[in-house]
């Protein structure tokens, strides 16, 4: 079976090859190919399930090498995976909703020229986050990081004839090698401390290192995390990467390559547990994300925007989670999972709607939506539900884990974490329940576009809905069908190790308080946007308010902080370069042209002047010689 | 420095002959020995010349129209022979444990010998191709012609001239000349004593001269060149012989090891050679005007003035072979002149060789820079590529043989294509080898431009071609041999020489051609193949340099 790993990664990689040189006469079949290889890595993907579950201990754990990539004395870097359960629970989220998000896309990217290079894009995608969390060392997980980066830079691009798409595309490129840089940095340290960057000589010698260096890697590590997984301060990309199309948003900028992060450092618990500062730092950004993204969520009126600050939010419980150790890494990948059910199944809701909606995307201009697309809104709804917490459904069962382990942590960090990811929670119901009101209740507001165009909102295509229905389930079901009997947790234990945490204060109690900021959350929200009615024009808001939909003035900060030393920094070394450099160079230049100038005159045709200086010549050699003896 | 640490170091890059039937005549001197040639070992050599007279034979008795045949056919099976034999040879063991000294003393069979005179052979083969080539000039009445005059001896411009170009003669004796240009150019690099140095050294020029003549277009030019090059010729080898005949006067003997067992002092003193090896003036003036005649050859400054002119003015085809075979054929006589007969000198002749190395390194590069004319300007850069090459032979060290052999053998394929390019680009005057003629040629002939290009890539010495890897080879060898600041003269050199390679890839590439410009003739199989067996020695030995260097340093040891 394990030699199946490398067809997990191939499935989607030849498709991503078959698609990208096929040229137009693969149109007509192109998205359908794509599909069907996206398909077959997840069949696989459930093989190599099945097996496992056969299998019991460590020998549940399959490697397999291809070959050696880079073969030199002391340095071995080879293509070889490693498919523990970590690894099996992202291939078959990643292969089981890029499968449905493929499909979706038949029907949302229909009418799109271009659909075949999009489903290549997708396909590439595939490809590389699965060597992303299939790669047995860092080297090689980091050549599928780079490839998600690409494929997401692509597909956020992907309309590029809109400027914002392509501006959009960039800025998350660029924001991205800050991070990637701190992951190759990272890589770097950590070869020059170990010798090695495959996962079992660096995770099983971490303990032996100094703190100080652990602390840099995992810092660097936590660097790496924040850019790919959009946390503060490496957040800024993600609100405008939902220019690319819905189902990219869906699928990368929701349930999978955002998520790469919380991966990246459930991955290296040995590094982080034995380096506690690095681990707070990683519980700061977690909290401090959460409410970040929850505040700027609240404020948007774009609604792929409100769920783009929401995923960061989401991302931001998965981190502190992470950050907890191993009291939280189990319930970092349980809401990573039930977040990919539902926010991806909020995304294609959301396409479905814009769908519906002549590509509109602000809410204040949606409204009682609900009698014109019944299937959107019952899916919507549930996926609504389940991330808010509503008891019984997902994200009830993950989030409150996470909220416990935050209080279990102890001492005065605990009652900070565990308030912050209490109040995220009810902030998370008021920006949500502001979603599901201004989209589909309250009376229609949508007026003729400037062609004069008026929508008609229509339910999508059974290829759009059907994925949004399993999705739904999955909302539903998910998280307590990983909560029973801890399902999830004897699972996923022998990789992340589980320790139970003791939270100061009681479960119930807990539970009772995140029952009650969810239910002030949701009643403020309909005070706010329920019982009267939603004004067409966004009023001016409080100063919050305004920051927040700023996105907190983060771009204002990037521009402040880094764009403008930078410019002047480029400016500085221009101006070195006109006037200092180029002075070198030209003033060289010019000198070794007028000496040319004058020696050329040497050359002056005569046969008599040439016999001289070979005369003069021979009388120097001579005499040098001569004089070389002092003779 | 005693007389075992001086043997031990000239041991470095040098062997001893077994007893060669040489030596036992010698001990019998009071006979005149009966001559004793080895036939067989000096096959290349002789099949040379032995085709070249075959050449004027068929000039003397063949019909004119069927004599352009003949010869190419001879000339090209003739040299292609000749490598076969210089590989028999070398397979046999006469690069290595076979090398030994044939032909009474007078030519040396070893590795360096045998591997010059392959690459010797294997360019004269291709320049043999280029001087065939009759599709790129305009038909002349109806028959086709090459780059050579109708009639040599015809005044430029006089009635004999024109009633020869109505006819549409044509020089076919340039390819016997060629020929026995390259059989002098043979035996010079593997001459070991200085008769046979001189001799073979006017073998190849007198050839050389009468080929620089005879060019189709510009013939006052040409002649002009001819001229030139045969006065200074004649008086840098005046000035070689004079050498010669001061080192006889000190060791009493022309022979290599002879001289080179008196300067080190284990030859048997009589009381002549007591007398005459009192002081050494004789042979320090002696040995350094002989290098001068061969800092001539190789056009190393400030024996170079002669270079552009000629190269200019010669017809290209002859340009490109001079270029490449002379400069090989010199360099090979130069190394083994200074490690087989003078490293009892080197502290004297290397600082003076450093100081030549230098100005020509230098004064080649920087004098390039203002040229206009591409055939100037390739002469310029032959200077400079001169003073690299003398980097690597004033290592003193098997390592600097063997990079100047690699060096010589990467430069001369580069050469030769660059010249063979410059036949292409013509207008209505012949070839326009005015720079600013090739404003645009990229635009207009994207192939000859690039490939062109390839070629001043590898003049200048840029990674993946044949010019990194020698440059990188001499330099290394000059480097640990103890010339560092010789190396950052050169590196220094090089770039400055980088800026006018890379001036004409801008001028081809990245100027608006001009109209009216020139046009790119499209050649025949001959000249194609010329160039691009240069573009494809020049790639692969850029890229996988590894088994010609090895190839190389077999062949780095002197016999003696």
């Amino acid at each position: 079976m394990d030699h199946l790993i490398g067809a997990l990664v191939g499935a989607p990689l030849l498709g991503a090859g078959i698609l990208l040189t096929g040229g137009r006469r693969l149109d007509r079949t192109g998205h359908w190919i794509g599909c069907l290889l996206s398909a077959a890595s997840f069949v696989i993907g459930a093989l190599l399930f099945a097996d496992m579950l056969g299998k019991s201990g460590s020998a549940r754990t399959m490697t397999s090498h291809l070959f050696s990539w880079v073969p030199v004395a002391g340095f071995q870097a080879n293509v070889s995976f490693q498919l523990d359960q970590l690894s099996m629970t992202f291939v078959l989220l990643i292969t089981g909703v890029g499968t449905l998000i493929h499909i979706y896309s038949v029907g949302y990217m229909e009418q799109d020229e271009n659909r075949r290079r999009f489903f290549g894009y997708l396909n590439l995608f595939l490809a590389a986050m699965l060597l992303l969390v299939l790669a047995d060392n860092y080297l090689l997980l980091y050549m599928g990081w780079e490839g998600v980066g690409l494929a997401s830079y692509l597909l956020i691009g992907f309309w590029q004839h809109k400027p914002s798409a392509a501006t959009a595309a960039k800025k998350a490129f660029i924001v991205n090698r800050v991070g990637d840089m701190g992951l190759s940095i990272a890589i770097m340290v950590m070869f020059a401390t170990f010798g090695s960057f495959s996962f079992g000589p660096v995770f099983s010698h971490a303990t032996s290192a100094s703190q100080a260096k652990l602390t840099v890697i995992g810092l660097l590590l936590l660097l790496g995390a924040c850019g790919k997984s959009a946390q503060v301060p490496l957040q800024s990309w993600l609100g405008d990467a939902m220019e690319g199309p819905t189902p990219v948003s869906a699928l990368i900028h929701a349930a999978t390559m955002v998520t790469a992060g919380v991966y990246l450092i459930t991955r290296s618990s040995a590094i982080f547990n034995a380096a506690p500062a690095a681990q707070l730092a990683v519980t700061v950004v977690g909290a401090v994300t959460l409410l970040f993204g929850a505040i700027v969520g609240c404020a948007k009126d774009d609604i792929k925007k409100a769920l783009a600050g929401s995923t960061m939010s989401q991302i931001g419980y998965m981190i502190l989670a992470a950050g907890l150790g191993p009291i939280g890494y189990v319930f970092a990948i349980m809401h990573l999972i039930t977040h990919g059910f539902f926010k991806a199944g909020l995304f294609l809701g959301a396409g479905s709607v814009m769908h519906g909606m002549n590509d509109e995307v602000d809410m204040r201009k949606f409204g009682g939506l609900r009698k014109f697309m019944p299937v959107t809104y019952v899916t919507f709804g549930l996926a609504y539900l389940a991330i808010i917490g509503f008891p019984g459904l997902s994200g009830y069962w993950s989030k409150d884990k996470i909220i416990e382990a935050a209080f279990a942590k102890g001492g005065t960090d605990g009652w900070i974490l565990g308030g912050v990811a209490l109040l995220g929670a009810g902030i998370t119901a008021f920006y949500m329940t502001r979603v599901m009101l201004m989209t589909f209740f309250g009376e229609k507001r949508w007026v003729p576009d400037a062609d004069g165009h008026e929508p008609h909102p229509h339910e999508a295509p059974r290829t759009m809905t059907i994925p949004m229905i399993i999705l739904a389930f999955g909302s539903v079901f998910a998280g307590g069908l990983f909560s029973l009997n801890s399902s999830f947790l004897h699972w996923l234990e022998p990789v992340t190790g589980h320790t139970e945490g003791h939270s100061p204060v009681s479960t119930v109690l807990i539970q009772a308080a995140t029952l009650v900021v969810l239910a002030l959350g949701l009643g403020l929200a309909w005070v706010q946007y329920g019982r009267q009615a939603v004004p067409a024009v966004a009023p001016r808001g409080s100063l919050l308010t305004r920051a927040a939909r700023r996105d907190l003035l983060q771009d204002d900060f990037n521009h402040v902080a880094l764009v403008k030393p930078g410019e002047y920094l480029t400016r500085g070394l221009v101006y070195l370069d006109h006037s200092v450099v180029d002075g070198v160079v030209n003033g060289t230049a010019a000198s070794v042209g007028g000496l040319s100038g004058r020696m050329r005159r040497l050359q002056n045709g005569y046969v008599r002047s040439y016999a001289v200086s070979m005369l003069g010549g021979t009388a120097v050699l001579v005499a040098a010689t001569l004089l070389m003896r002092g003779v | 420095m005693t007389t075992a640490t001086a043997a031990s170091i000239h041991s470095l890059w040098t062997t001893l002959a077994d007893s060669t039937p040489g030596a036992a005549g010698a001990s019998t001197s009071t006979l005149f020995p009966a001559p004793k040639i080895e036939y067989a070992q000096l096959s290349p050599v002789l099949i040379v010349f032995g085709v070249a007279i075959l050449g004027v034979l068929v000039e003397a008795f063949l019909p004119r129209r069927t004599r352009y045949t003949a010869q190419l056919g001879l000339s090209v099976v003739g040299l292609a022979a000749a490598f076969a034999a210089v590989v028999a040879l070398a397979a046999d063991g006469y690069a290595s444990t076979k090398s030994h000294i044939a032909a009474m003393g007078a030519v040396a069979v070893d590795g360096p010998a045998l591997f010059l005179q392959g690459t010797i052979l294997l360019v004269a083969l291709v320049a043999a191709f280029t001087f065939a080539e009759r599709r790129l000039d305009p038909a002349a009445h109806g028959s086709r012609v090459d780059s050579f005059a109708a009639q040599g001896s015809a005044v430029p411009g006089s009635d004999q001239e024109k009633a020869a170009v109505k006819a549409g003669f044509t020089t076919t004796e340039v390819f016997p000349l060629l020929l026995f240009a390259v059989g002098g150019m043979l035996v010079f690099p593997a001459a070991n004593d200085l008769l046979t140095l001189f001799v073979s050294l006017e073998v190849f020029s007198l050839p050389l001269y009468l080929l620089c003549a005879l060019a189709r277009r510009h013939r006052l030019m040409s002649q002009e060149s001819a001229v030139k090059y045969f006065l200074l010729g004649a008086f840098s080898s005046a000035v070689l012989l004079f050498g010669v005949a001061l080192l006889y006067g000190y060791a009493g003997t022309v022979s290599y090891g002879g001289i080179a067992d008196v300067v080190n002092g284990s030859a048997k003193l009589t009381p002549a050679l007591a007398n005459s090896t009192a002081t050494d003036a004789l042979l320090l003036i002696g040995g350094a005007m002989v290098v001068v005649g061969l800092l001539f050859k190789v056009a190393a400054v400030p024996f170079h003035m002669w270079t552009p002119d000629v190269y200019q003015g010669a017809p290209t085809p002859v340009t490109g072979f001079m270029a490449a075979a002379t400069k090989v054929a010199a360099f090979g006589a130069l190394l083994r002149l200074l490690y087989v007969v003078l490293p009892g000198l080197r502290w004297d002749w290397r600082p003076v060789m450093w100081g030549v190395a230098i100005l020509t390194m230098v004064i080649g590069a920087i004098v390039a820079v203002t040229q206009t004319d591409v055939k100037r300007l390739l002469a310029y850069s032959s200077i400079a590529h001169a003073g690299f090459i003398l980097a690597g032979v004033v290592a003193v060290s098997p390592d600097g043989v063997s990079s100047v052999l690699f060096y010589l053998g990467a430069y001369s394929f580069v050469t030769l294509g660059a010249f063979a390019v410059v036949t292409l680009v013509r207008d209505a005057g012949g070839e326009a080898t005015h720079l600013s003629r090739w404003a645009g040629l990229g635009r207009r002939s994207p192939l000859v431009a690039a490939v062109f290009a390839v070629y001043l890539l590898a003049f200048a010495g840029i990674p993946l071609t044949s010019g990194f890897a020698g440059k990188f080879a001499v330099f290394k060898a000059a480097a640990e041999g103890g010339a560092l600041p010789l190396v950052i003269i050169g590196v220094i050199s090089s770039a400055i020489a980088a800026f006018f390679y890379i001036r004409v890839i801008v001028l081809m590439f990245f100027s608006e051609p001009r109209p009216g410009g020139p046009s790119v003739a499209i050649p025949s199989p001959l000249t194609s193949g010329a160039i691009g067996l240069g573009v494809a020695v020049t790639l692969v030995l850029g890229v996988a340099p590894q088994y010609f260097l090895d190839l190389a340093s077999k062949a780095d040891v002197f016999v003696r």
